[in-house]
Formats: C-alpha cells, structure tokens, sequence
C-alpha cells in the first residue's frame, strides 16, 4: 500500500505529457514519467519515492510503435518487455529483456522505464549501447533523436521533464551475431550478478555489461582488449578484466572475486560464439 | 467400501481452484479496525526513547501501543520474550509500537511516523560468537525467566537450554573404532514463507469475552496464552481458524495474536486485523533455526559404526519460543537411523541476535541430517566403502535403542533398511555414484537416510466429536487445522472406512473453533493423522456402538448380531433385514410416534501414553511414540567449468505404515522435497556485520520457482506400526529431512570436495574449491 | 487527457461487469479488489511483484494487480478468478492435485488460463517461462506442470 497520495494524468500525445509536467512541476508537485509502475509502485511503498504526481505515457502513440521504418527499428519507450521480445524485431533486445525478471513482470514493465529507472541493472539498456542505439527524447521544445552514447552514462541523462518515446536502432544490427547471457547466483529470476550483451559488427565485438559495477556500460578500453586478434582468448579476457570502469558489485548476490570468475567464463563463452570474421580457432 | 488406501480427493478442492476459500485476511466486514506493526531497525539496541506524537496526528490512528502497555514475558518453554520491546531491540525488525487506526491506510502512516532512537549495542551475529567468553549478553536476566515447561538455560552466558544425551561408553567406542572422521558444519537460519502471510483479528466484546481469528496451527494454545497473560477465563476465549495458507510449523507459533489483542483492548475491544508484510513475516515473525554443528564418527574398518560424539547448537535467535523443544528433538534423534551403541551429543539452543526461531517441517531434523549424513559419505571415502554399503550396514533396526535408550519394536520403527533397498533401485545407484558426460558435466547421486519421532508434550492430546445430518450422512469435528496437508480429507477417509461408508458423505470444516471444537494439542509434528485419527475412530466405534444398541431394539436381535455397512444397520447374517442409519441418527420413530434413542453423538478422545522428559544428565526418556523412518537421494548434474549445477532427480522412500490416501501423501511428500532442496540449494538470511537481515523481501530471499525442480519421485513401504490409525504414520515432513544432505552428498561427490555448509550455491562450490574462507 | 486528482469514483469492468469503486490515485488494483469489490480470490502474499499470486488478467494478458494502479485499469477489461469458471486448467489442477493449501492456485490459474488462451500450442519452453513467476511453497511443481499439461490436451 502507498501511503501517500499523488495526482494521475494520462495524456494523449507527447506534447500534452511535457506540457503537464511543466505545470505540476511549476506546482511544486514533484512529477514523475510513469511507464510500467512497477519501480515506482515498489518504490513508493517504501517511500524511497514520492511523487505528488505521475504522468502515464502509455497512452502516448508514439512510445507504443514497433515497426521496422527505412533503415531503422524504431522501438516505443512504453512496450512492455514482452512485446519486446515477441516482436523479435531487434532479437538482441528479444534475449536480453527474456532475461529481465519474470514473465508476469516484463507484461508491466516497459523498455523505457526498464533504462530510465534507479535500480542499478537496467539490463534493457544493453542492447542499445552494443547497437549504437538512438534514443528519441520529447520535452517542452518537443522531441529529437540522440545516439545513447551521448545521453547515457552510467545512468539516463535527461533534464527535468524530458522522457523517452522511442528507441531506434539500425535496421542492420537485427541480422549480426549477437550475444546474450545472465548468471545469477542460483535462483533463474533473480538480478544479474552479470548480465554481457554483445554483438559483432564486421570483425569487431561490442559488448556492455550490467551487474559487474553499481551501473551498466559499455566499454570502449575493454571492446579494444578483446579485440586484440593478436592476443589468445586468454589474455584478451584478463586484460579486459583489469579495465573495468568502477568497482565490482560486492553484494549479497556475490563477491567481487566471484562475480569477475563469472566474467571471464562468460567472456569467454562469448569468444566462442562471437568469434571474430577469419579468426583463428587455435586462437583459443 | 474401503476408502483407505484409495486416491481420495482433498474435500476443499473445489473451493481452491476458484478463489472460493477464505483465509482469515479474505473476510472484510465493516468497523473492522487495522493495526501496524512498528520495528526495530537494530539487531540490538536500548530503546531509548519512542515519538509518537507525529503518529497521533495522523488522521484515523485511534490508539498507539508500545512495549511500556504490556508487562508480561511469553515463551513457549521459557518466557524470555516481550511481545513489544520494551528496554531494547534484541533483533532487526523486532515488534517495537503498534499503530491502530480506522483503515489500513492510517495504520501505516500512522506506523511510518513513529520515531525510535536507539542506543547501538555490539550484535551477536553468530552462535560461535555468542558463546565466546566476554560476548555481549542478550538477556541479563536470563535466570529470572519463568519456565513453563524443563528447559535449563544458563545464567550469565547466551545459552538458553542444554541438552545432553549420553548413550553407552565413549572410551569402549573409540577404542573399537579403527577409522575416525570429524567435520564442522554450517547451516544458516531461514524462513517458512508460507505464502499465506500470518494475519490476525481481535475483538472483546462488552462483556468480556474474546474471539480471535487467526491463521494458525496452534488454536488452542492461542486460548490458553491469551488466558495467562490477560488474565481472561479459557471459556470467554474463542479462537477461530479458518483455512490456512501454507504455515511449515511457522505459524504453531503465537506471536500477534497477544498483539492483536492488545491492539483490540486499546481501541475499546473492535475488532483489529494485524496482518504481516512479507518483510515481516521473515524477519519479524520467527523463522528457522541455524544449526552449527561438529560430528566425529568410529568405525571399524569393515564400516560398522561404533562411536559418535556430536555438538549441535541451534541459532534460535533472540528468544527461545520453541527452540530448547527443538533442541530437545534434536538431541534426542542426534545420530540419524543407525545403529551406534556409544554416543555423546551436547546439543545447545543459543541466543543471538538474529530473528527468533519456532518450528519448521522437519523439527530440526533436516540441519542435523546434513552434518550426519555428510560425516558419513565423508567416512564411507575413508574406508573406500560405498555410501549406500555403510549405511545399509548399520540402519538401525528393532532390537536396537535410540540414543535416549528407547527400545525399538517392529511397531514403533519403520524399516530403514528396506527405504535404503529401494531408493538404491530407483536412483540407479549401481550405474555409479559419479558419471562424467562426453560434454564434461558430471551426474552426481547422493543418498540420506532420515527418521523423526515427533517431540509432542507427554500429556498432548486430541478429541473428536461426530454427528449426523439428516440425511445420513457424517460431520467430523475435531481442533485440528487444515494447513495444506489434507488431514480433514485423511480424517474423513479413515471414518468413512470404519463406518464402511461412502466418503462422500462424510463432511469436514475447514475452520476450527475452540469453543465448538474438541481440543487438539497443535496441527504440528506430522500427529494430525495419528492423534485426531485415533480419536475420530474411537469415535466412530462409539457411533457404531450406539447404532448397533439403538438397531437390536428396532430389528428385535442382540446387538451382536449386527453391522453397519453402506448406511444401514443390518443383520450380519441376513442382510436384507435392515433398518437405515436415517431413522436412527436422531433417534429412531415408532408408526405411533414412540421414539428412542436420540441423536447419535460419536465421540473419541486421545491422548499421548508412556512419553517421558528426557534425563537432564543422559537424555534417556521416551520422546516420541514412533519413527517414521526414510531414505532420499537426489542426482545433479554438475558443470566443473563454473559450478553451476541442474538438480535432475529426487527420489524419497519412506515407510508409512500405512498409506491412508496416497495421492494427497505422494503430493505432501514431493512438496516437502522441494521444500528441502530450495532450502539447500539457495536458501538462508543474510546479515550485515551489525546482524541487519540483508534479504527481507521475495526479490532477495529466493525460493525454488516452477520448472527449477528436479523430477520427483516418491514410493513408500508398509510397515505397521500398531498403535496408529490402521497402522500409519507420520508423514507431514519426513520428505524435507534427507533432502539437503543427498545434494550436499550428490554435489561433494561431483565437484571432489566436501562441501558442509548451506546453501549450496555455486559460489559455495567455487569458494571451498578455492580454499576461500 | 484521462486525470484522477483525488480519491473518488472509478468505473472498472471487472468479470464482465461493470463495477464503481472509489479509490484514491495510489491504490493498487489489487487492494481496490479485494478491499472494494470483495473479490478476495485474488491473494496478496509480497506487494512487490515477486510472486504472482495476485495475477489476474487484463485483456486477457495475465498481470500482477499489486504492480498495477487501480486507474490505470480503467478502460480495460479486468478479469479475476472468480471470473473464471469451468476453465480446463480447473478441472486439470483438480485431477492432478495441484496444490495443497490453495493460496497460490487463483494466480497460477489464472496465470494458465491466458496461457491456455493465447498459446494453446505452448510449447515446454513457453509454459515455464509463463509459470516460473508464480511461487509456491506446498507443491512440488511437478504436479502443476502436469496439470497445465493436462490442460493444453498434452
Ligand atoms: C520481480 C521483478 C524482478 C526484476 N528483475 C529485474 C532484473 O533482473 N533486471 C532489471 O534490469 N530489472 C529488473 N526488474 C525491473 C526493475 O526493477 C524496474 O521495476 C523496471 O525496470 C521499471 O520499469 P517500469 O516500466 O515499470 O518503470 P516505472 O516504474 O514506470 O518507472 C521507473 C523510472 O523510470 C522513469 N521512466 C519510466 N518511463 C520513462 C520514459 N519513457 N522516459 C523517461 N523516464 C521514464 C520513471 O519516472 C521512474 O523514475 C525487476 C522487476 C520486478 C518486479
Ligand atoms: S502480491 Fe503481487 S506479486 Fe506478490
Ligand atoms: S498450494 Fe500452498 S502455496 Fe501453492
């Protein structure tokens, strides 16, 4: 039960939501985007949220389409994860969010709120970073495309009132080699004690990683580590473990000794079904 | 007519597939009132101060009550527990304030502005740590707690009970013993998570008396706590129970039914509903205990088992609650079902400042299990002897005694020997312990034996009352509570069997109401079947007596010459001279209007005999009045790349004497399986240094889930005991016991290393290969 | 643009009807349900999404009512156990023994019976993706998953 009390709106078209989060906002009320729910119903339970009033996007058509246009796979920040996966569109983001909690959640919880959210996995955000994905942002001065690269570090990077309608990727990263792989400590729902997505571009891999550190990324010095043709699998993985960007997660789900054992099998896991155009197998 | 033995189905079933059942929290009547518990957030702390002046302003909070509102100690063996804290938090998430308000809304916000300050006090984070010299006392005046019932906790140190069971002579058996093999274990706490969460309603009615409706095994003794500590006659108390949802022995124990009550007294007796939040429920409400455990086993070097010396000691947590019977339990059963004739086992129910413990499905026996269990497959590698070979060896058998010197019969002890037989058959023991795959997985078996005699009180007891509706057919009453486990619907069939009806004209209730109810001791133990069956046949010998005796007047014969069969009451040797039980069940009626006999009321009562307390010095005494004994096994597949492992098949062969309905038996079996590898493969609280309960919440703390299970299998094996209902016994938890030691054996055996902690994750597995503490 | 201010009236098709509770903005469906409409059948076991014995489904597609805002339910078609009657996955979980204290079966029923719907064809894949949210502690499994099978005619 939510022990406090807040305003809902759900308005019909992008520029209504800006225009409504301007005026609460103005009212001191302390608005949120309101996706799925699911990490705000959580979250406000505990109080460790508390909106004065939620904006629901999914009425908005935009952040519903699915649909592959010219080039690109454009991808609504309000589908839920299994009309992610099922649309099979993008079938990186398909295994990836598979992997996101469980089948009744991914029903509720939205690609968008999936990224923009506090919880510090936010594996849905994976795909698009190893796709140079563009995110599509709507705000007072309505919307515009921006590549991921620019806009997420560490976490979404939005100014106060702006939101997600879509996602896109290039319609050609729907038929590369890809990767996809959770571990968890035992249970198979349960958060990431690492999650890799990958794929290969021409001869190189990309991959992001949720899990490892208290955010998830994509990391140009580790892509070069592993890359590095003229180094065995070996030695490409343990250069690429000494170059992570932060800290390992030591936590209840595993030690950070463990959790970098975890990383070297699934990187190497991922240099056996990724490798490289030409490659050597004896590389191995 | 033969019901036992036959598939019947649970009598509620209908009721459960559409939503129609009610739990205690499904009734929602007007005026009902909400409390909400406030609690700690240290694992120990002095209370120094608690605000409630921003809680009264919330609109809708009617009363606060705190620790300061309630004098009394509780405790089921030892009261060593307030029921709010009073001078301070001895665990996190203790129960600290109450907030009563006119809705459920109030409540909470009325609990979320009640502030505590706490003055920090060094936690007790382990039973190791608690028993070091100079370690932080958790209850200073431990030898000023009131007993209830033998329980001998230690003034000045953290030990709450001591139990000792001294069997033969140590010297004789280490010095026949040629092979010796020690090992130290590890089990954490965790809890029931019963997905019912415990709720609670309270009222008192103007004159007084009290009705409380409560998801509850313990009905009874609801009553007669709410009796001792308010000080309210046992008759003006009504304790209601309607279906349960799940309760694992996590809800024998009474904890906010005293708060429930408190919360209704301080609203000028409405009626209050107290419900737990699953944070609650695991942290707050008690739990399962923690077991640390160092086994040394002798042996000759042809396996025969000559000597064990055992420490146990239980992480009962805070308060003892149930945890020296535990202990008790534990000690009394301390070396598994073999033949050992020298045996010393210290067992030791210690306090910490974790969450405090009650009963759990297996009574303990799953934690030592495991350390006897892995000690033998340990042993068994030192005498190069195969694991099933040792234990077939020295299962125990009749002619033995128990470590407590109880003499075992055919009757009072399953055959251990014949369960080994089996699960060896169906586990295909003999394709191997260890297979390794072409792809480089191994599969694994591991095996446990198990046996559990109940530890109920000496005097535990249970009745029966049965009617008739007019139709001829049968009401059951009887105090003992549907958790689950189909006992109504066992109950039924045995009754049905003796009065050679037709099942279904035999009808049970699923709520339980002390005022209407014969008393049952506690839906616990795995005794429903045996207890309330003894007293429902006794019953249905007193309805038949009475039929027959009513019957002779009527048909005009001695009541010698008559049966009952069918609904009718006949003449055994002429059966088509008859009278139908319709005209007699409310007393039978004369063409002229003449009646006799009146209604006919069966009635049947049970009661625990020759059970003793156990010796202080030596633990002999007669614990329990039979064993269900078993044998498990569970095969893994094991991936040596990154320890990660599938649970591929669990077999369980117990003897159960009888089977009284086996499909509900082979579904509580199985169900217990799964309870006991989700324990082993993934459960346990997490704590902080400072004992904060890391994993409070379903997203945290994991259970097995759908489609993680092994295949199942469950078979048993009859062997009488003769003192129980058609001979059965035991079953309610006996399939949990084996489970965690036949993966721990499975998983030892696959990664070649000995693994003797819980859970077994695979971070377990690659910690001990790694030599990591 | 759809707004609730404040506590008041909100009209729900639930089962085919069409109900009025009057609910605030951050009442969850699953308290609107059970608390307003008296349809209990619906559990309540974590509030936090990780066990799905309060499923039920909407339009058709099955959804944790602890994680849904009674609000947001308006304008869909909600259905409840009680709103399921003489599915064959209750028939199946009855011949197969599927639970046993029956506090998890509404939202494994209701979670089987969209399953049985919309992926009549579900293969073993499927249906454990579908199933492994819903947590129950007196079962095996075993015997739910023989009991879906059951339903979908396998
Ligand atoms: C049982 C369970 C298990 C889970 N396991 C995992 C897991 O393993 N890995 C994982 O990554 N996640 C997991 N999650 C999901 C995660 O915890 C969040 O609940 C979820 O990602 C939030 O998505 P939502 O659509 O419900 O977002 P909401 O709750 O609606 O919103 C979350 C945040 O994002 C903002 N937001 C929402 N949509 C937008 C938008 N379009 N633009 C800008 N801001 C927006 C909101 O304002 C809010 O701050 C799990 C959830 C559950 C219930
Ligand atoms: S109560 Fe909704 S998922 Fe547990
Ligand atoms: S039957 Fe009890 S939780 Fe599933």
């Amino acid at each position: 039960m939510i022990s406090f009390d807040f305003e809902y709106y759900r308005p019909d078209t992008a520029a209504e939501a800006a225009e409504i989060y301007q005026v609460l906002s103005g009212a001191g009320k302390n608005p949120l985007y309101y996706g799925g729910g699911t990490e705000i119903i959580t979250m406000a339970q505990s109080n460790q949220l508390k909106p004065g009033a939620i904006i629901d996007i999914k009425q908005i058509p935009e952040c519903n389409v699915f649909e592959v246009r010219n080039d690109e796979i454009l991808i609504g920040a309000c589908l839920n994860l299994n009309q992610a996966a099922e649309g099979n569109l993008f079938p990186l983001l398909s295994k990836t969010a598979r992997g996101i909690a469980d089948h009744g959640s991914r029903d509720k919880i939205t690609i968008g709120g999936n990224i923009c959210g506090k919880l510090i996995y936010r594996e849905g955000v994976l795909p698009f970073l190893v796709a140079d994905g563009e995110v599509v942002i709507s705000g007072q001065n309505g919307a515009a495309a921006r590549p991921l690269s620019e806009v997420f570090s560490q976490t979404m990077q939005l100014r106060p009132g702006e939101f997600i309608t879509q996602l896109k990727v290039k319609r050609s990263y729907a038929s590369v080699a890809f990767f996809s792989q959770k571990k968890t400590k035992q249970a198979k729902v349960d958060y990431p004690l690492l999650t890799v997505a990958a794929l290969r571009q021409g001869d190189d891999l990309r991959v992001a990683f949720s899990g490892l550190c208290t955010f998830p990324f994509r990391s140009v010095n580790i892509e070069q580590d592993l890359n590095s043709r003229d180094l065995s699998w070996e030695s490409r993985v343990n250069n690429a473990l000494g170059r992570l960007p932060g800290p390992v997660l030591n936590d209840l789900r595993g030690s950070a000794a463990y959790r970098l054992f975890v990383l070297s099998g699934a990187l190497r896991d991922m240099l056996t079904q990724l490798k490289g155009v030409g490659e050597n197998v004896s590389n191995a | 007519m033969g019901a036992v033995g036959t598939g019947v189905p649970r009598k509620e079933a209908k009721d459960k597939v559409t939503g129609n059942i009610k739990f205690v929290g499904d009734y929602i009547s007007p005026g009902l009132m909400h409390a909400r518990l406030v609690t700690g957030t240290y694992a120990h702390a002095l209370l120094k101060n608690i605000q409630t002046a921003a809680a009264w302003r919330v609109p809708g909070v009617k009363a606060i009550v705190t620790g300061k509102d309630c004098s009394f100690l509780t405790g089921a063996y030892l009261e060593d527990r307030p029921p709010l804290a009073a001078d301070k938090v001895r665990y996190y998430g203790e129960p600290v304030a109450l907030v009563v308000a006119d809705s459920e809304l109030a409540a909470k916000q009325g609990a979320e502005e009640v502030r505590i300050e706490y003055e920090p006090l060094p936690a007790v984070n382990s039973v190791h740590d608690a028993l070091r010299p100079g370690a932080p006392r958790i209850h200073e005046n431990l030898g000023e707690y009131r007993r209830v019932k033998p329980v001998f906790p230690e003034t000045n140190s953290n030990i709450a009970d001591r139990v000792k069971v001294r069997k033969g002579d140590m010297g004789k058996g280490w010095a026949g013993s040629e092979i010796t093999v020690e090992a130290s274990f590890h089990l954490p706490q965790s809890d029931h998570v019963a997905m019912e969460t415990r709720c609670v309603r309270a009222e008192i009615a103007p004159d007084g008396r009290v009705t409380i409706h409560s998801s509850s095994q313990a009905p009874f003794v609801i009553r007669k706590l709410i009796s001792r500590y308010f000080l309210i006659d046992t008759g003006k108390i009504t304790v209601i129970v309607p279906a349960v949802g799940g309760s694992f022995g996590g809800k024998a124990a009474v904890q906010l039914e005293l708060l429930a009550y408190m919360a209704s007294q301080a609203v000028g007796g409405r009626q209050v509903k107290l419900v737990n939040t699953r944070e609650q429920e695991i942290i707050s409400s008690p739990g399962r205990i923690g077991l640390d455990a160092e086994v040394r086993l002798g042996a000759t070097k042809e396996g025969q088992l000559m000597a064990a010396e055992i420490t146990y000691l239980v992480d009962g947590g805070a308060y003892s609650d149930i945890g020296a019977v535990m202990t008790k339990s534990i000690a009394a059963d301390c070396t598994g079902p073999y033949k050992i004739d020298n045996v010393q086992c210290d067992a030791l129910c210690v306090y910490t400042n974790h969450p405090y413990t009650t009963s759990y499905t297996g009574f303990g026996h799953a934690s030592y299990t495991f350390a006897i269990e892995r000690t033998l497959d340990m042993l068994a590698k030192k005498l190069k002897m195969d694991p099933w070979q040792l234990r077939r060896m020295n299962a125990i058998a009749p002619g033995d005694t128990s470590p407590t010197l109880t003499g075992l019969t055919t009757s009072n002890l399953g055959d251990t020997g014949k369960c080994l037989d089996r699960v060896k058959q169906l586990i295909n023991w003999d394709e191997g312990q260890v297979v390794t795959g072409q792809d480089g997985k191994i599969r694994a078996k591991g095996l446990s034996a198990l046996w559990k005699t109940s530890s109920t009180p000496t005097d535990a007891r249970s009745g029966a009352i049965l009617t008739f509706n007019p139709d001829g057919s049968l009401n059951i009453g009887v105090g003992a509570v549907e958790i689950g486990q189909g006992s109504k619907t066992n109950l039924a069939v045995m009754a049905a069997e003796r009065l050679k009806m037709d099942v279904g004209k035999v009808h049970v209730m699923m709520e339980v109401n002390t005022h209407a109810h014969p008393e049952h001791f506690k839906t616990v133990a795995s005794m429903t079947t045996f207890m309330a069956g003894r007293a429902v046949l006794e019953a249905c010998d007193d309805i038949i007596h009475q039929l027959l005796s009513m019957a002779s007047i009527v048909l005009r014969c001695s009541p010698e010459d008559l049966d009952v069969a069918g609904g009718r009451v006949f003449l055994t040797d002429n059966p088509n001279m008859y009278v139908d039980i319709t005209e007699l069940v409310h007393g039978y009626k004369y063409e002229n209007g003449n009646s006799i006999g009146g209604q006919v009321i069966g009635r049947g009562s049970y009661i625990m005999r020759h059970l003793t307390e156990m010796d202080p010095e030596t633990g002999k005494g007669n614990v329990g009045p039979g064993w269900t004994v078993g044998a498990e096994a569970v095969e893994v597949e094991f991936d040596p790349g990154d320890f990660t492992y599938k649970m591929l098949k669990a077999v369980a062969v117990l003897d159960a004497g009888k089977v009284i309905n086996p499909r509900i038996a082979q579904a509580v079996v199985m169900g217990r399986m799964n309870m006991g590898l989700s324990l082993a493969n993934r459960e346990g609280l997490i704590y902080s240094g400072s004992g904060v309960v890391e994993n409070a919440s379903l997203r945290d703390y994991k259970i097995m889930r759908f489609a993680e299970q092994p295949q199942y299998t469950v078979e048993f094996i009859e062997t009488p005991q003769i003192d129980a209902p058609y001979g059965a016994r035991g079953l309610g938890e006996h399939g949990l016991i084996g489970m965690p030691a036949a993966l721990g054996n499975a998983l030892s055996a696959a990664a070649r290393v000995e693994l003797n902690q819980l859970p077994l994750l695979p971070e377990t597995i690659w910690s001990v290969k790694e030599g990591r503490p | 643009m759809f707004q609730m201010l404040d506590i008041g009236p909100l009209e729900l098709n639930v089962n085919g009807e069409k109900r009025t509770v009057v609910a605030r903005p951050a009442d969850t469906l699953l308290y609107a349900l059970r608390e307003h409409l008296g349809l209990t059948g619906t559990k309540n076991a974590c509030e936090t999404g990780d066990c799905d014995v309060c499923t039920v489904l909407i339009d058709g597609w099955p959804v944790k009512s602890c994680h849904m805002l009674a609000v947001e339910a308006v304008g869909h078609q909600v259905n409840t156990i009680e709103g399921i009657k003489g599915s064959p996955v209750q028939t199946a979980f009855l011949a197969k023994e599927a639970f046993q204290c029956g506090y998890c079966t509404p939202g494994y029923i209701v979670t089987a019976h969209a399953l049985l719907t919309l992926h009549p064809d579900a293969e073993d894949e499927v249906i454990n993706e579908w199933l492994a949210g819903n947590l129950c502690r007196c079962t095996g499994y075993q015997e739910i998953k023989e009991a879906v099978l059951m339903a979908l005619g396998r």
